[in-house]
């Protein structure tokens, strides 16, 4: 089974892949092939691919994956090796999270900002760097 | 006749021009080869989202719930013009045809009674439309700071844009960048991003895909991405544009030194041919006198 990953500003994996654990929306799901043709949004989460006996595992933010009859391409709009991640990039990924969700309350999708929020810290422990403190 | 020491000096000053153009025209390949390879890396990425978000455009299109970036608020009685240019001159007719087509789209805009807005990016368009549409701008963004356009500058922008869709101040955008074609033509190029237009010819693709959560969940989620997206991709083509159209322009300049040099020369050596013409005569004259 095909596996792309792309971000908007390059293409980061392309391989033969024998399984995908994918972060979406609704909860991780593990494609493998044949898998039936679907479209699903990603949370912020770690994205594991088994690939001949190795395993890859990107931290992706944002975007989609779309499951085909091909394979699966992955659609991140930020898109990092997991061992490459900084505490640096997480920062800055929770004060993005951390702004839209103060936009939010005035006037906005609290229950969604609120929960970008949760996803990123839960995705900061999974990785194995400390997430700051949201404050909600 | 203009005198042996002000020729030389001119020869020089040229001479000394067509070393900087030669220079901003290798500067320019460089960073076109490197905008190119940018533009190609990111192009994957824009098809692919561009081809299922129009799937799940033109699925919902005629239902009454889908979003505002998608049906539009109803009016299109006010138009954001985001126009992009480069932050530096010297790029030929770049800037300039880039500002002319939002121009006129302008002009056809107030004709038609409609209120235009103008959200810059980029100084040069700015400055170029300053005169004619000042009081129409309503913002501008800054790029002379940004090396290699990233991702996070075209969020930047689209950021802004979004914003003010969400507080009613306008109904339709439209940005305008140049598209790159080669190193000679830049195709100057006014797209509408807000609200979003399945592209004419878009088909149908077989597969019948499920939708997690729905469709209109994930629709909702990628409408504004599609913007940053549309803009980004704009900003990558002005980027190889800008020095696709700067690297003609300097070789031309660098042509015409070149030219401007040959026809000194020429004039530099017939006027010392005729100084000592001039003194042989003397000589001789004043030899035949005594």
């Amino acid at each position: 089974m095909q596996f792309d990953l792309v971000s908007p500003e390059r293409s980061l994996a392309s391989m033969d892949a024998t399984s995908v654990q994918i972060p979406g929306a609704d909860g991780d799901m593990t494609v493998m092939s044949d898998h039936a043709p679907t479209i699903t949004t990603l949370r912020p989460g770690v994205l594991k691919v088994e690939s001949g006996g190795t395993s890859h595992e990107y931290v992706v933010t944002g975007g989609f994956a779309e499951i085909g009859s091909q394979g699966v391409s992955v659609l991140a709009e930020q898109a990092v090796a997991k061992g490459d991640m900084t505490q640096d990039q997480l920062d800055a990924m929770m004060d993005d999270a951390q702004d839209s969700y103060n936009r939010a309350k005035d006037g906005g999708n609290v229950d969604d900002a609120a929960k970008l929020l949760a996803d990123m810290v839960a995705m900061g422990g999974e990785i194995g760097l400390s997430p700051k403190q949201p404050s909600l | 006749m203009p005198n042996l020491k002000d020729l030389k000096n001119r020869i020089a000053s040229v001479k000394s021009t067509r070393k900087i153009t030669k220079a901003m025209q290798m500067v320019a390949a460089a960073k076109l080869r490197r905008a190119q390879e940018a533009a190609e890396n990111a192009r994957p990425y824009t098809e692919r989202f561009n081809a299922v978000m129009a799937g799940l455009a033109s699925a919902a299109a005629g239902s009454d719930s889908a979003p505002k970036l998608l049906s539009g608020t109803g009016s299109d009685q006010t138009h954001l013009l985001v126009v992009m240019t480069a932050e530096r001159g010297l790029c030929g007719g770049f800037n300039t045809n880039i500002a002319k087509l939002a121009r006129t789209k302008a002009q056809q805009l107030v004709a038609a009674g409609k209120t235009v807005k103008i959200l810059t990016v980029g100084k040069k368009g700015r400055d170029q439309l300053k005169r004619d549409f000042g009081d129409h701008f309503v913002g501008h963004v800054d790029m002379t700071e940004v090396k290699n356009v990233g991702y996070a500058d075209a969020q930047n922008v689209a950021k802004d844009v979004l914003g003010r869709f969400d507080a009613g101040e306008f109904d339709v955008a439209t940005i305008f960048y140049s598209k790159f074609q080669n190193v000679v033509t830049q195709i100057p190029t006014a797209q509408q991003v807000i609200p979003f237009e399945v592209p004419e010819d878009y088909e149908a693709p077989d597969t019948l895909y499920d939708y997690e959560p729905d469709e209109e969940a994930i629709l909702a989620d990628l409408l504004p991405r599609g913007v940053a997206t549309a803009i980004f991709a704009g900003l990558l083509e002005n980027g190889a544009s800008e020095q696709g159209a700067r690297m003609s322009a300097m070789d031309n300049a660098t042509r015409n030194a070149g030219e401007m040099i040959d026809k000194l020369t020429i004039e530099f050596n017939r006027s010392r041919q005729a100084v000592i013409t001039n003194e042989l005569i003397e000589i001789i004259s004043g030899a035949e006198a005594l």
